[in-house]
């Protein structure tokens, strides 16, 4: 548990908590019609986005993916305005216009989910040159999972931050399917951290399913980043329990990861931890998460009830 | 401005390749977020010498090479943009925008949109582009109408040295993403410029006539602009008054000038480096059919390359790209004998 505090570990129940829930909500509310489109959810994951956002400064930067709410979520921005533009409504974060995969909160250093898979890696280096040349200490991390390290633009992004040593850090989630298809289909080899071994810089990988191990694998990253030390690649081995997208069939899953026995809760884990590590009691575990119910479930109510844009917004902000 | 009211501009001539050098060295001093990215953009002062001193001027921050990864550091610009700096990004040769087509078309064009207006992404991306230099199929492409179909971007194509400076300091002023096309073979062409106003900038968004005539209208564009001039001041002398215009940018474009010449004119012809199908020249037709379907008096022509890849061999590609001679032989046709003056 390094030096977690009881404070600080609260903290991140609660917000797992309030990805977990948002997500439920947002698989619920999918079903029962009320979200258009397509939504990519990260339940199973949840011990990712807050371990590492929980780890940066409310002015550093993330990059997201398609599978985002978490991560979004994790670095402060308003679930009210996220489950209304999951609704398309207009009082979402892009006046419904962007939908599940482009939800930005500039204002708490979200640049954006991003629907091109592995574009959030070289998006998250320009950040990092801005802070840079700016001399600002503020740095980026960029998300993406097992399946994007497959892509040109990634490895790119890994190439150009070694060698300019920009203040960045790849956070790969590595989920054990990208899109429809196992780890093996996308990767040659059992840990995808020791790409960064290549590029001369420093790989690890940790637990995806431990936000205590995530947070302090960031926090050390981000210090050699803040240092001028340049990149690092944090790999973390977690699991998606829902499809690729809501409505996934899932036919595809390997018979290991059918039988949901065998999963591992990542908040179940952590609040074992906090009880017998941290002496946290029941009552306030409890109430955190009553907490997190609380506001998800007032996101809710706050799309549903919110209007939907009214025609002239499809042709605002089409240039600055 | 520190140009003097009260007495005449000083004119020197600027070289086409010196015009961006200078555009860049003005902007930079300008403002200090303006920063400048690419390969061989650094001490080496690029391949056409236009980044010539600017590493040195600079520093290693503000003009940093990077390495062969189009794709890679176009990205990065972008989110450069969206937090703070505003990039000049160059991509070697028009050809190879192809290999960053996502940031360009998925990212930069799109994100304030999807964001909902929470972002800017001013950088100008510049690139040599067209033929005429024997560069063969992948170095001498003209991509313009792939880019002037996707909104969210600005599209500019100058034709001179001074267009250059004037159209390079307004793109790096706007807070969107522009696409500088510029034309290899005018890299060597002069044009006088005032030496001493460094804010001299050219509105995007607007044509120039950059002939006066009644007869005909010439559209042309890149490096077509100067072979239109050359041929109308040659069929001058038979009595044919093409009208030239430029439209410099070519996203959003500026139809109304082309509309107002040909109320005057009533003949339309394109000419453009680019390849004919669903391009620049389809769109300018469409569009004043759409205004006014008995505007022209004849049908409308475009001359382009034929629908082939640029050959290498020059005898080849100067028969594949129009000249002052396939314009002047259009225009003869174009207009009738007891028309002309």
């Amino acid at each position: 548990m390094g030096d977690l505090t009881p404070t600080k570990a609260l903290e991140l129940h609660q917000k797992m908590w309030e990805i977990r829930l948002f997500e439920l909500s947002a698989s619920r509310l999918y079903k029962e019609g009320a979200l258009p489109g397509f939504i990519h959810l990260s339940i199973g994951q949840e011990a990712c986005a807050v371990g590492a956002c929980l780890a940066l400064e409310s002015n550093d930067y993330i990059t997201s993916t398609h599978r985002g709410h978490g991560h979004c979520l994790a670095k402060g921005a308003s679930p009210n305005m996220m489950m209304a533009e999951l609704a398309g409504k207009v009082t979402g974060y892009s006046k419904g216009r962007g939908g599940s995969m482009h939800i930005a909160d500039v204002a708490v250093g979200v640049l954006g989910a991003n629907g091109i898979v592995g574009q959030s890696a070289p998006l998250a280096c320009g950040a990092a040159y801005t802070a840079q040349v700016k001399k600002t200490k503020q740095l980026a991390l960029a998300f993406f999972g097992e399946g994007a390290t497959g892509a040109g633009p990634v490895h790119e992004a890994m190439n150009i931050a070694a060698i300019w040593k920009l203040p960045v850090i790849f956070f790969c989630e590595s989920n054990r399917y990208a899109e429809l298809s196992p780890y093996d289909v996308h990767v040659s080899v059992p840990n995808v951290s020791v790409r960064a071994s290549n590029y001369g810089f420093r790989g690890l990988t940790v637990d995806g399913s431990n936000v205590a191990e995530i947070y302090e694998a960031v926090s050390t990253a981000a210090a050699d980043a803040r240092g001028g030390n340049g990149p690092v690649f944090i790999e973390a081995k977690t699991h998606r329990w829902h499809g690729h997208y809501e409505g996934d069939p899932m036919t595809y899953l390997r018979p290991a990861d059918r039988d949901t026995e065998n999963r591992v809760d990542p908040i179940e884990q952590f609040e074992k931890l906090m009880a017998e590590r941290l002496k946290i009691g029941d009552e306030a575990i409890s109430a955190a998460k009553q907490t997190a119910a609380e506001i998800i479930d007032a996101a809710v109510e706050y799309a549903l009830n919110s209007e939907d844009p009214s025609p002239g917004v499809m042709y605002e902000d089409v240039l600055a | 401005m520190k140009t003097p009211t009260d007495q005449p501009a000083l004119e020197k001539p600027l070289k086409y390749y010196s015009a961006v050098t200078r555009a860049f060295r003005e902007e930079m001093r300008r403002d200090e977020n303006v920063v400048l990215l690419g390969e061989d953009v650094g001490p080496s002062g690029g391949i056409f010498a236009q980044t010539r001193g600017l590493h040195k001027e600079f520093g290693p921050d503000r003009v940093r090479d990077t390495p062969i990864a189009e794709a890679g550091f176009t990205s990065l610009a972008i989110g450069a943009a969206m937090t703070g700096l505003r990039p000049i990004v160059e991509i070697g040769f028009e050809d190879f925008l192809t290999a960053c087509m996502d940031p360009i078309v998925n990212q930069a064009a799109k994100l304030r949109y999807m964001l909902g207006g929470q972002v800017k992404v001013p950088v100008t991306l510049y690139t040599f582009g067209s033929g005429g230099v024997n560069a063969g199929p992948q170095h001498s492409q003209s991509l313009s109408a792939w880019f002037s179909h996707i909104p969210g971007l600005k599209v500019i194509q100058p034709s001179s040295a001074r267009d250059t400076l004037g159209l390079l300091k307004s793109a790096i002023r706007d807070d969107n993403f522009v696409l500088c096309l510029l034309c290899k073979s005018l890299v060597g062409s002069k044009e006088l410029v005032d030496i001493d106003n460094d804010d001299f900038l050219i509105p995007l968004g607007r044509s120039e006539v950059k002939r006066v005539g009644q007869h005909v209208t010439v559209v042309a564009i890149g490096a077509m602009v100067r072979r239109a001039i050359e041929a109308a001041e040659t069929l001058y002398l038979e009595g044919i008054d093409a009208e030239i215009i430029d439209p410099r940018t070519l996203s959003p474009l500026d139809i109304r000038t082309i509309l107002s010449s040909l109320e005057k004119t009533k003949r339309l012809l394109i000419v453009h480096e680019a390849m004919s199908p669903c391009g620049i020249g389809a769109e300018i037709i469409a569009k004043v059919i759409e205004h006014n379907h008995k505007l022209l008096a004849s049908p409308p022509v475009r001359l382009t390359p034929p629908f082939a890849p640029s050959p290498f061999s020059p005898g080849l590609e100067d028969l594949y790209l129009p000249n002052q001679d396939s314009i002047s032989e259009t225009l003869r046709n174009m207009v009738p004998e007891n028309e002309r003056l």
